[in-house]
């Protein structure tokens, strides 16, 4: 997978974790929490997201590394190696 | 046996609700609890279920009007053993729609005393006098025009008609404003019928904590738990323990619940929150009141939620832990009696065996009425969370 279709994975995962948050206005480089008010709620619902639908189980200690798009996609780059 | 299905109130300040959908056709067997429509309310679109088991005999309404609350939506045709249960569940029927320019102007110049002398039961006068209605300004429909029970409740929320804007049918209507209202009416009518009183108690959340991180470590991200997951459940507990924070305060007299059923403030991104309730709570082992926790955020924040969950909550809990602040004093949905705010867990001093030491703190508060307990029992209360959630493998 490359790095665009990844995002285009993450940014679906993560509409299906917030339906309420509109993917269009969607600021890759800022934090989730910051532009769309997530919570720990929607952080466990993303990570759990990611484990069914990439198979990659992202261990609690890293959450802060989910926090924005950007950090996202450079966590799961580093993560597959 | 023949009843009506009326349209219940689904939260203390709701007047009406518009008819989305039925689910249920005539002919149709329901049981208790079962979704036969969908209603649209300031709080989003609820599912509602039925309070009783039978067959659908007519849809009374149709989709797109608006109902008030206590008007009938459907009749049923139930087995006469569920009367009983259905009456106590069932909301009293309101026999007339609320006007709320009248009651606005009602208890804004209370008019004079009518000039006959005006009967009212005694149940409506202890009802007025516990929301602070002149009587003179209800129109009563008890016989021989006499003030009842249903008409004080009818003029009840007279904040809520002075502070929502004037509706009408054809104006399009903004649902954050529309929740916005909602919530003022519910808060303002707390604030002038319930005598809060309020306490707090730090607590050292470094072994619920610890144990957590213990647990989340083991498990796949779909079994891990959320530390506000353990706060619900020692409410749920400590409510079922120490009597007089577990129930409703209706008719000028506390009534106990049997279940805890935990109302969880949940805040929506488009502003507003709502309090819909984990039911039974206190009997639910942790992961399953997780799994239920994250479900009702997420159906509260996509507004599929279940008439019975917003019903139902006993006792309400918010936490505003991913914020920062150090503690919540929060304002108590009435008729519940009882609310317990949790702070952030913030790193602060904390002495432990004579020395200081940083630790995880939790500032939990307790807004209690003051009709129903008192400060030594609150205290009772709020200690029994705190010695649970210091005890999280018992959770």
């Amino acid at each position: 997978m490359n790095r665009e279709e990844l995002k285009a994975v993450l940014v679906e995962l993560l509409t299906g974790v917030a339906p309420d948050v509109d993917p269009a206005a969607l600021l890759p480089g800022v934090d989730f929490r910051d532009q769309f008010d997530f919570d720990s709620m929607d952080t466990l619902n993303f990570a759990i997201a990611m484990h069914q639908s990439l198979g990659v189980n992202v261990p609690e200690t890293d959450y802060a590394k989910l926090a924005s798009l950007d950090k996202c996609v450079a966590y799961l780059e580093l993560r597959q190696g | 046996m023949r009843s009506e299905f009326r349209l219940p109130a689904l939260g203390a300040d709701m007047e009406h609700a518009v008819l989305v959908e039925w689910r249920v056709r005539p002919g149709d067997r329901v049981a208790r609890g079962d979704v036969v429509a969908a209603v649209e309310t300031d709080k989003g679109v609820i599912d509602l279920e039925c309070f009783e088991t039978g067959e659908v005999c007519e849809l009374v309404a149709s989709p797109g009007t608006r109902v008030d609350v206590g008007g009938v939506l459907a009749l049923l045709e139930v087995e006469a053993s569920a009367g009983p249960i259905a009456a106590a569940r069932a909301p009293a029927p309101s026999s007339r729609p609320v006007e709320p320019s009248a009651i606005a102007s009602a208890t804004a110049a209370p008019p004079r005393a009518a000039a006959g002398r005006v009967r009212v039961s005694p149940a409506a006068r202890a009802r007025a006098h516990d929301l602070g209605i002149a009587l003179e300004g209800i129109a009563g429909t008890g016989a021989g025009g006499a003030i009842e029970l249903a008409d004080v409740e009818a003029a009840a929320p007279p904040a809520a008609a002075a502070t929502a804007p004037a509706e009408s049918p054809a104006a399009p209507r903004d649902p954050v404003a529309a929740m916005r209202a909602a919530i003022a009416s519910a808060m303002a009518r707390s604030k002038r019928e319930i005598p809060h009183y309020y306490l707090t108690l730090a607590m050292n959340l470094d072994p619920a904590l610890a144990w957590l991180e213990r647990h989340n470590a083991s498990v796949e991200p779909a079994g891990r738990l959320l530390y506000p997951a353990l706060v619900l459940k020692a409410v749920a507990l400590a409510a079922s323990e120490v009597p007089g924070f577990n129930g409703h305060f209706r008719e000028g007299r506390f009534e106990p619940a049997a279940a805890v059923h935990v109302g969880v403030a949940i805040a929506l991104r488009g502003g507003g929150l709502i309090a819909p309730a984990i039911l039974d709570a206190a009997g639910k082992p942790l992961d399953v009141l997780m799994s239920e926790f994250r479900d009702l955020v997420s159906r509260a924040r996509t507004a599929r939620l279940r008439s019975s969950e917003l019903t139902s909550p006993t006792i309400t809990v918010t936490s505003l832990g991913d914020v920062g602040v150090e503690a919540v004093l929060p304002v108590i949905h009435p008729p519940q009696v009882a609310m317990v705010g949790a702070g952030s867990v913030l790193q602060r001093p904390w002495v432990a065996d004579g020395a200081i030491v940083a630790r995880p703190v939790m500032t939990l508060a307790l807004a209690a009425d003051h009709r129903v307990s008192d400060g030594r029992s609150g205290a009772q209360f709020l200690d029994r969370i705190r010695q649970k959630l210091g005890a999280p493998e018992a959770l």
